[in-house]
């Protein structure tokens, strides 16, 4: 039956079914004692009320509900709905070049993926989220990774890999139209450049007037450069050397930000905002120019090594230290729809608000492109899709905890607008009191002088907030006090991180416009050619440099203000990558499963336009950008000025950016929109047709034996031995550790 | 238990040794001895890896 078939083996029904399809009564005990704590667990958390809860119970709900996901539904859609086929060779064996393709040890790619996908955003969303309980931010972070982000991740990395590992925008004009291509491509710049412009925003909220952390983060610039001549001239090659060397140096940047705070130097590095944004966009636009090896490649690895260490601290610590939640399950902003972190109701804003660790659209970029071209084996991408996404859940989940286990008046008087809370600890108590929080003055003065900064007061962004939930718990499960270290070391992590995201995202970008500009103009596209790289790298600075200023300077706050646009538009990019694997999978043949991805596409659709029509046309002013726009513009003609704003030209200001809010907005959807539309087309050509030619690679059989999953079974071990029987030693590169 | 220990340790080396790249260098080696090639220096290897890494950008997500 398959000869005639031209989509290759794929739809062809000849690949094998999942291995041991019987569970044996062991198997069986194991998975149903999981299910049974699993059940516990949230049973636990939907009936306790107005009783203490332990953290715990979200962590290990979460766990086990990870645990069955990928035991049964991830396996369900790699063997049954894509049929990955392990008797395929991967783009990895067939064009093996050492560099970009290159077959990799699962475990090392699934570090490698995990490391590319996690970034501040896991971390940043559950905190601002917490302002609606713990409740909905745990069920959403749980059940929209099982089905909704995991799903993503897995499906796209094995589309991807089936077409040598094209990029997400190549995947949609090719497999969607020329249409949907455009706008794909618009809306994957566009949305890089908001989340560019949100990220650092939340590293500006966490460094203004903090000359511990300034001094901090800006040593790990001389740290990385060390490390990159290190590499370079002095010891090429002996990366972990230089990596222990740059983390000891990081650590002991962290413990001298403490000794200069008061001092001169510590003066001379209290910025304000404003100045900050300036340092990053020139430090953006120098790490886009200057060779990787100086200051990007040394920088990664510090951050990834810093990035896995912390998530690991953090996990082991939650288990010590079991920390009781302060934040009530669900609050009344849930319900009402007035929360001061940010606007609008539980749907559909906690699901736009956290976004990385349930659904994020960012990473089909990852998943399409550089992961792909490494696998080793077709049926691993269960293993690094799949497993990869339910890691960075886990990150969520735990950022989740950090926040709701501090308390909630000072959560509270932290993530809002100093608009809201009036900047000191005096007015934000009073105005804290006001929502029915007894937490007093001394309490946010005393929490501010723990960790040894000025203020907490409107520290918004979430960093902070998390660094205070971290410092606590660190401080509870290890002793000895260290809070401020503590906090330090976390808002060095995280702005690390965003750090590296910034500046790898920046050249990401510049990449993408030389590309694109080099389709009409030969030379730009040339990326050895200097004006070129110069001149995109400063487009892609100056974009995401005037969003930042334009949300650092926002009198009604960055964060409530771009927040939501960030959300929304790494949704917006899920919504795209969903919509193509729908198309694949219709297109392949296999409508009977295309509910895998059409559930999710078609709930994050909901979400995302009900957000937007809600971000455009919503007539309450602290929703509607437009909405806004009209209030502040009319207040200002009538020559009246409105609080937050304290005169005329703030007042101009809140006009421009809803404005500019409101149109970025309603263009992302309108794109997404297109490319929907565009897609209804082929699919329903497609099923009219029962399937439709793509552009997957045929089948060339593979020579490789490697095991699926982390750790081999005994059949796949077998196998192993048999292939290096057969082939002798230096076939397999891993095998050796296998044993 | 020592050897456990032992174990764990090569392990846990072995993974940092690929996680890093460091370990293509002695992948490199062993396929020159057996295609009898010449080996560059590690300088020379390292630098083209570096260079590599030019126009394969890292991606970093949020």
């Amino acid at each position: 039956m398959s000869g005639t078939v031209i989509t290759g083996s794929s739809a062809s029904g000849h690949s094998p079914a999942p291995p041991g399809r019987r569970l044996k009564p062991r198997s069986v005990a194991i998975w149903g004692l999981v299910a049974v704590v699993g059940a516990v667990c949230w049973t636990v958390l939907a009936l306790a009320r107005g009783e203490t809860v332990s953290a715990l119970w979200v962590l290990f709900a979460a766990l086990c509900s990870y645990a069955i996901a990928y035991r049964f539904y991830a396996r369900f859609i790699t063997f049954r709905v894509l049929r990955v086929d392990d008797r395929r060779a991967t783009p990895a064996e067939r064009l093996d070049n050492g560099v970009d393709f290159d077959v990799t040890d699962r475990r090392v790619l699934f570090g490698h993926h995990f490391a590319a996908i996690a970034g501040a955003g896991p971390l940043v969303g559950p905190v601002l989220a917490a302002q609606m309980g713990y409740l909905p931010g745990t069920i959403w972070i749980v059940v929209g990774v099982i089905f909704a982000g995991a799903v993503q991740d897995l499906t796209v990395l094995f589309f991807s890999m089936r077409r040598n590992g094209k990029s997400l925008g190549q995947m949609v004009r090719e497999e969607i139209g020329v249409v949907g291509g455009v706008a794909a491509l618009i809306a994957v710049f566009a949305i890089m450049i908001i989340i560019l412009a949100v990220l650092a925003l939340i590293v500006v909220n966490a460094l203004a007037e903090s000359p511990w952390g300034v001094f901090s983060i800006a040593l790990t610039i001389p740290i990385a450069l060390f490390m990159g001549v290190y590499l370079r001239r002095l010891r090429p090659g002996r990366v972990l050397e230089a990596t222990g060397i740059g983390v000891a140096l990081l650590l002991l940047a962290i413990v001298g930000g403490g000794w200069i705070e008061d001092t001169g130097l510590g003066d001379a590095l209290t910025l304000s905002r404003e100045w900050l944004v300036l340092a990053l966009v020139v430090y953006g636009f120098v790490a886009s120019v200057l060779p990787v090896w100086l200051l990007l490649t040394p920088r990664d690895y510090l951050s990834t090594f810093m990035k896995i260490g912390v998530i690991a601290l953090l996990a082991v610590s939650l288990v010590i230290a079991r920390p009781v939640l302060q934040a009530e399950a669900v609050t009344d902003f849930a319900r009402e729809g007035t929360g001061p972190v940010f606007a609008g109701s539980l749907f559909p804003f906690v699901f736009i608000t956290i976004a990385c660790g349930a659904l994020s659209g960012f990473h089909a970029l990852i998943a399409s492109g550089t992961t792909p071209k490494m696998v080793a084996k077709e049926s691993q991408v269960r293993l690094i899709g799949y497993g990869g996404m339910l890691m960075e859940s886990f990150v969520a989940i735990s950022a989740l905890i950090a926040a709701c286990v501090i308390d909630q008046g000072l959560y509270f008087a932290m993530n809002s607008p100093a608009g809201a809370t009036g900047g000191t600890a005096e007015s934000a108590a009073t105005w804290l009191g006001g929502l029915g929080f007894d937490t007093t003055a001394q309490t946010l003065a005393g929490a501010a002088a723990a960790v040894q900064e000025d203020t907490l007061i409107s520290r918004t962004g979430g960093a902070p907030t998390l660094a205070v939930g971290i410092s606590q718990i660190f401080s509870d499960a290890f002793g000895g006090g260290g809070q401020a270290f503590w906090y330090h070391f976390a808002i060095m992590f995280e702005a690390l991180f965003i750090l590296t995201a910034v500046d790898a995202g920046t050249r990401v970008g510049r990449f993408m416009l030389q590309d694109t500009i080099g389709n009409v103009w030969k030379k730009f596209g040339d990326l050895s050619w200097r004006p070129g790289t110069i001149i995109a790298s400063a487009v892609v600075v100056g974009l995401w440099g005037s969003v930042l200023y334009i949300g650092v300077t926002d009198p009604l706050g960055g964060v409530n203000q771009l927040f939501p646009l960030f959300g929304i538009a790494n949704q917006l990019l899920a919504a795209i990558a969903l919509t193509l694997v729908t198309v694949l999978l219709i297109k392949h043949g296999r409508l009977r499963y295309a509910w895998v991805s059409g559930i999710p596409l078609a709930w994050d659709l909901v979400v995302t336009m009900t957000a937007s029509y809600q971000k455009v046309f919503s007539s309450d002013p602290r929703v509607g950008y437009f909405e806004q726009r009209q209030v502040y513009a009319d207040a200002r003609d009538a020559g009246e000025v409105l609080a937050p704003a304290t005169d005329r030209s703030e007042m101009d200001q809140v006009v421009f950016n809803s404005t500019l809010n409101g149109v970025l907005q309603a263009l992302f959807a309108v794109l997404v929109l297109v490319v929907v539309v565009n897609a209804v087309v082929v699919i329903a050509r497609a099923i009219r047709a029962g399937q439709l030619p793509t552009t997957e690679e045929p089948p060339t059989p593979s020579r490789l034996v490697e095991p699926a999953g982390f750790w081999p079974t005994p059949e796949e071990k077998e196998a192993l031995a048999e292939h290096q029987r057969l082939v002798g030693a230096g076939a397999g590169r891993s095998e050796a550790e296998e044993k | 238990m020592t050897a456990a220990v032992v174990r764990a340790w090569q392990g846990v080396r072995w993974y940092l040794r690929e996680f890093t790249g460091e370990a293509r260098w002695d992948r490199y080696l062993e396929h020159c001895a057996q295609h009898g090639h010449e080996p560059m220096t590690r300088r020379e290897f390292e630098r083209r890896r570096a260079d590599a890494l030019e126009a394969n950008p890292i991606s970093r997500c949020c």
